[in-house]
């Protein structure tokens, strides 16, 4: 059940940033910019919009989204994330900010440059799938390759191996409404995939999916992603989705990043109260991986592989002779070891800071 | 205080001047350009003959069967296409044949400009909000004037007959397809437009992939008002000289000819019951996509 999650060996997180976003500010309403700078001098989202009536949709976001990785942003409702999503292939406009992708200024671009940069580079699955209803699986499939011009026939054929990669083939003459969401959400994907653009932006893409067929779909991505390393912007609020399938997780509460790091820092150091509530009921055992635990030294007898999750390796753990275990790279290489009080403590979550301190 | 009793108002003669002024001055510039307007609509009147006498001079079993198919092809209904000849054979059958095909030419040629001209004006409407405020108002106006006001100016400039008759059920049934189209398209689910721009639609294609096919169905609705109100119009038409079943309609309201108005008025209503069935039929069809076969 527990599709090992996700390796993520430090040298390849370190992967050169494919997407910088710098001091980004989104302020909603008619005269946005007059209130960079209060917003900078520290105006409350709540003292903006009351006494001035505008919307603090992201607060300075500063981001670098590896290359060839999946970075998972994750909030609660109107935390920011949609629109943060948004700016990376200006579906929304910035208040003010700097995004790059391959050192190239995306907010530099004029409307024909930022067309053919959304033809090309990025690709774009949505919460509710956002099919064309008039149009088959196929059509469907095909739609961003004829946008760019490509005959329909070429298009079609073409399309037609991303609808058997997400397991659709036989429904390419169907239309979405005789789908089901979780076959719609693959047609979404599909029809993502098929421009080949290097970048795929996910929007809540598995939140309306029943949690089996969610879970079914993080597979296919995951093994899509096996082959592809695309750098995929994965929005979610769902804590156990952002740590099954992140490389690296930023965190967003009322438009500011408050946390930054892969699974394993979020869980082992959670920045503020409000994080180690959010991850508070999440099964400890299943999430931490032994690297996680590891200390200095090695051990005789038994190796554990560094992403091995507690609750395999406690077992392991406490048939040793003295509770220690080696714990290896994927190459096999020893690089320290864990102990059984380790992973026993691990297990309990941190207490909150202070319990009184209470977050808005 | 006395005018306190009296509403302050321009004085009679200075009205009646202001209304001579105006209407003198219309005369005299409708005299000067008349010619050149006519002359514009000249193309327009010959088509409308032509199609007429086409209509009159084909052999009667070939229209029908023409009515069949499109009554057929249109709402895919036997019975539908069988009650369209059934009607067609009654009302010849009481001698209104001509007028009913001079009626069905004024008909096809006024929802073909409001088609033609309708669609690309609530295209730009549902493009620009400013279109959409400037033009509003002169919908409403067009659906609310009176009119034999507007029917004046109109026959002042062409004369009667056939093309000012054709302007005048133009303009009283242009408004619900421009309406409608502009409806239909601001109607279309933002997520797929959002999603339509994000693979990097330029805006013709949006329009012609995304928007004109998701808006069809309002957009049909548009269409078949249009018809209904085109044959709303076929009996005030005749006013000015437009021929058809609204000719004896009125002869009949003007001589107290019970009959004959009733059978010429039931034609009317025949054919606007078929034209409405089969275009509404039609449009439902456009959209059956939408009512796939439930999964589960």
């Amino acid at each position: 059940m527990v599709k090992d999650f996700k390796r993520i060996d430090m040298g390849k997180s370190m992967n050169k940033p494919k997407l910088k976003i710098k001091n980004l500010y989104k302020i909603f309403g008619p005269k946005g910019e007059s209130f960079i700078d209060p917003v900078k001098n520290g105006i409350s989202k709540q003292e903006l919009l009351d006494n001035h009536g505008h919307v603090l949709g992201l607060n300075d976001i500063n981001l670098d989204i590896p290359e060839q990785r999946i970075q998972v942003i994750m909030g609660l409702s109107g935390s920011g994330k949609s629109t943060l999503i948004r700016h990376i292939n200006r579906l929304i406009e910035p208040t003010s900010g700097e995004i790059t992708v391959d050192d190239e200024d995306i907010l530099a671009m004029s409307q024909l440059q930022l067309r053919e940069f959304r033809r090309k580079k990025t690709s774009m699955v949505f919460q509710k799938f956002a099919l064309l209803p008039h149009r088959t699986v196929a059509q469907n499939v095909a739609y961003g390759l004829t946008i760019q011009g490509q005959h329909e026939g070429v298009a079609k054929e073409k399309s037609h191996k991303w609808i058997e990669s997400v397991g659709l083939s036989g429904f390419e003459e169907r239309y979405p409404s005789q789908l089901s969401g979780g076959m719609q959400q693959r047609v979404g994907l599909a029809r993502a995939l098929a421009t080949d653009a290097p970048i795929l932006l996910m929007d809540e893409a598995f939140s309306a999916l029943d949690p089996l067929i969610r879970t079914d779909m993080q597979n296919i991505l995951l093994d899509l992603q096996k082959d592809l390393h695309k750098t995929i912007v994965f929005i979610t609020h769902d804590l156990d989705e952002a740590l099954r399938i992140g490389d690296n997780i930023a965190i967003l509460r009322d438009g500011k990043i408050i946390q930054k790091g892969n699974p394993q820092e979020i869980i082992m150091k959670p920045a503020d109260n409000y994080i180690s509530d959010f991850i508070k009921d999440i099964n400890r055992g299943k999430v931490i991986e032994v690297r996680s635990i590891m200390q200095k030294g090695s051990s005789k007898g038994v190796s554990l592989d560094s992403s091995c999750p507690l609750e395999d390796a406690l077992k392991i753990l406490n048939n040793e002779k003295n509770n220690e275990c080696s714990v290896v790279d994927d190459k096999g290489k020893k690089i320290g070891k864990v102990t059984l009080d380790a992973a026993i403590s691990a297990l309990f979550r941190e207490k909150s800071l202070k319990k009184s301190e209470k977050y808005k | 205080m006395d005018w306190l009793a009296e509403f302050p108002s321009l004085g009679k003669r200075d009205l009646r001047d202001l209304k001579k002024g105006i209407d003198g001055s219309f005369r005299e510039w409708s005299r000067s350009n008349g010619d050149a307007i006519e002359a514009f609509f000249d193309p327009l009147y010959f088509f409308l003959v032509w199609l007429e006498k086409l209509l009159i001079a084909t052999p009667w079993p070939i229209i029908l069967v023409l009515v069949a198919a499109f009554a057929y092809l249109g709402s895919r209904s036997w019975q539908l296409a069988l009650g369209s000849v059934v009607s067609f054979m009654l009302i010849g059958y009481f001698g209104m044949w001509k007028d009913m095909m001079a009626t069905i030419s004024l008909i096809s040629v006024a929802t073909l400009i409001c088609i033609a001209v309708g669609i690309p004006i609530g295209i730009l409407m549902s493009r620009y909000d400013r279109v959409q405020s400037a033009i509003t108002p002169i919908l409403d106006l067009m659906q609310t004037i009176p009119i034999f006001v507007y029917l004046l100016p109109v026959v002042m400039l062409l004369g009667i007959g056939r093309v000012p008759g054709l302007i005048a059920v133009c303009v009283y049934a242009l408004p619900p397809i421009i309406r409608l189209t502009n409806l239909g398209i601001r109607l279309v689910d933002k997520e797929i437009l959002e999603a339509a721009d994000a693979f990097g639609s330029s805006y013709r294609q949006k329009l012609f992939s995304v928007q004109i096919p998701l808006a069809l169905p309002n957009i049909f609705a548009g269409v078949n008002q249009t018809i209904m109100m085109a044959l709303a119009m076929v009996v005030i038409a005749s006013m000015i000289g437009v021929k058809g079943l609204g000719m004896p309609v009125l002869q009949a309201v003007q001589n107290q000819y019970l009959t004959l108005g009733l059978m010429n008025g039931l034609a009317i209503v025949a054919l606007a019951i078929i034209f409405d069935r089969v275009s509404q039929r039609y449009g439902q069809r456009l959209q059956a996509h939408r009512y796939g076969k439930e999964h589960e």
